[in-house]
């Protein structure tokens, strides 16, 4: 399809792949740091108030509005206050954090000084997963720089002002993206998630009100004080400002991170020339997550839709990270399905019941059903265990303390609700209907 | 008399960086720096031997027990001695849709492991989503990212390691 989604002027991605862009010295040539300048000349409740303005939500999964989020940081308490960036990007499809910190990390530095700023925080942990080890270097040498240039430290840009911010790295785990197993492990612990309220706003960081904010969130803060938080707002729609990055992959043509606007629907994505430009000859689009793999999949013929949060919530799925995950008509969806619910086996931390032996089980079921020893009976089985984790519709009702129960309950209850004749025809024909070739044939180990 | 766990060298390289790590929390909550002590303690030492938890537990101030209970809930730390090279290859959706299955079926044939199997030179695992789902297959070695893998480009990263 020639290019017919509407152009945007990109905002975070505007420097990737340009020489040195995460240098301080590129960001600055660009207008970087002013708008921390004029940050640090308003009130700190101004500031939120811009950010409030500004319809940001954030870009981590649960799209919830960053100016709310700062708002709930209380004022008169005699704790410190910290700032926990969450760089744990794991969810499968979803791979744009990694840009930031590689190609423009001053961006997020630049959110982050402002945020803390007007949050009375002076000391910002970055936690970055733990594979991340080349976006850590980028990241290490951006924070270095800033501490040498008087961004970070005794004063902020010769403010008094004393802010610290240290990078930390996980060490393989999904669930510390979880904002309170981040806060586990940024302690020093497993992460387990914690009960809530209270909500790490009050009770965060060493038992201090913190503010847990995702990579990309933060890098979008320095644009609203540029362009201004009305301006802002009006790029993207009534609920949500601003421009997003989304993450193409799976079996299109041209995979990868797009800055798009809160209009472009899942189809421009898929096939513009700008974004994806199709698939690959003699295939078609089987199905669609659209968020990372925990959102429910949709089906080839739902894809004319905004990738935006509202939008996709009115088909009972979700915006959630960006990830997003095409699959072919010559794709198994019991196999895929499978894949999906390992994971969420794999990286269940064991805390809640219906999580640590419901997704192990749902794993069984799945592998059973794909290598054709499924029975009648296994499919309202399969269904049962992930309603047991978290029923569905809507999204949000799982019986655990976090969100990786509903996360792994999602993708059953959405492949079953769209492609339940699959999953029959696996049992019916005692093999998968796909042979040895579940995943289709594609690229390079075709 | 056992072995010490460190050579001079690498006591220095420890100390320093505990030092380092200890100032980056509130006085009392040494115990913050777990995760970045068992990384230092397996950079130096390629895995974390039960003598080196018991040092990273002292410094921080909590029991031996604490130090195993998170170095056993984090993938990345080793427990035992892994092999030379740590091969972790991603096999989630996204990497699957480009033959992540296949590509690994290639390394365990080539390199006479299954996934999950260690000797000298190797372990190769399957491991969970990598952020590189717009560049698959990928795989990292020892902690570097190696993308948009075709068996020429896996070949010549193999014939590199010695």
């Amino acid at each position: 399809m020639a290019s017919t989604a509407k152009a945007i002027e990109p905002i975070i991605s505007a420097a990737w792949g340009k020489p040195q862009s995460w240098t301080l010295d590129s960001y600055r040539k660009r207008g970087g740091y002013e708008a921390l300048k004029k940050a640090l000349q308003m009130e700190p409740a101004a500031i939120i108030d811009e950010v409030k303005k500004s319809n940001l939500r954030g870009r981590g999964g649960a799209g919830f509005p960053t100016g709310l989020k700062w708002s709930f940081v209380p004022k008169d308490s005699p704790k410190p206050k910290y700032l926990a960036v969450n760089g744990d990007e794991s969810e499968p499809g979803t791979f744009k954090d990694r840009y930031i910190l590689e190609d423009d990390p001053h961006m997020m530095l630049e959110g982050i000084a402002i945020a803390a700023y007007a949050l009375g925080v002076h000391t910002c942990y970055v936690y970055l997963r733990g594979e991340f080890k080349f976006p850590a270097e980028r990241t290490q040498a951006a924070i270095d720089e800033a501490y040498k240039a008087g961004i970070f430290g005794k004063k902020v840009l010769g403010k008094d002002y004393e802010l610290n911010c240290y990078l930390v790295r996980g060490a393989g785990a999904y669930i510390c993206g979880e904002e309170t197993a981040l806060l586990e492990s940024l302690e020093g612990k497993k992460g387990w998630p914690r009960l809530k309220p209270p909500f790490p706003a009050v009770v965060g960081l060493f038992g201090c009100p913190t503010v847990v904010n995702n990579v990309e969130t933060l890098a979008s803060v320095p644009a609203i004080f540029q362009q201004g938080a009305e301006a802002y707002a009006k790029l993207g729609t009534d609920k949500s400002g601003g421009t997003r990055l989304v993450c193409l992959s799976g079996t299109v043509n041209r995979p990868g991170v797009y800055e798009v606007s809160m209009f472009t629907t899942l189809s421009e994505l898929i096939f513009d020339d700008k974004y994806g430009r199709g698939m690959p000859a003699g295939r078609k689009v089987k199905a669609v997550i659209p968020g990372g793999s925990s959102a429910p999949v949709l089906g080839a013929d739902e894809l004319d839709v905004a990738m935006e949060f509202e939008a996709l919530k009115v088909k009972q799925t979700m915006a959630g990270s960006g990830g997003v995950i095409v699959m072919d008509d010559a794709t198994c969806m019991v196999r895929s399905l499978w894949r999906v619910a390992r994971f969420y086996a794999e990286e269940s931390c064991g805390q809640c019941t219906p999580c640590r032996e419901g997704t192990p089980w749902q794993t069984r079921l799945l592998r059973k059903i794909e290598e054709g020893r499924g029975e009648p009976g296994d499919i309202d089985m399969l269904s049962n265990v992930a309603s047991s984790i978290a029923p569905y519709p809507p999204i949000g009702l799982g019986n655990t303390i976090c969100a990786l129960g509903d996360a792994a309950a999602l993708p059953t209850h959405s492949f079953l609700m769209r492609f339940r004749d699959e999953f029959e025809a696996h049992i019916r024909e005692h093999r998968c209907p796909f042979g040895d070739k579940p995943w289709g044939s594609f690229g390079d180990w075709s | 008399m056992a072995e010490p766990l460190f050579t001079s060298e690498e006591q220095k390289k420890f100390d320093a960086g505990i030092a380092e790590i200890i100032s980056h929390y509130p006085p009392d909550r040494k115990s913050a720096g777990m995760l970045p002590a068992l990384r230092l303690l397996q950079e130096i030492k390629g895995w974390l031997p039960p003598e080196g938890l018991r040092l990273v537990a002292k410094h921080l101030e909590v029991t031996p027990e604490r130090a195993m209970e998170v170095a056993s809930f984090y993938v990345m730390y080793h427990l035992k001695k892994p092999g030379k090279y740590v091969i972790d290859v991603c096999t989630n959706l996204s990497c699957s849709l480009w033959g992540a299955e296949k590509m690994l079926a290639y390394l365990e044939e080539k390199l006479g492991l299954k996934a999950g199997e260690a000797n000298e030179k190797f372990t190769l695992r399957e491991t969970e989503c990598l952020a590189s789902c717009g560049t698959a297959p990928c795989l990292q070695i020892n902690e570097d990212h190696h993308e948009s893998l075709t068996q020429a480009k896996l070949d010549a990263i193999l014939a590199k390691l010695s």
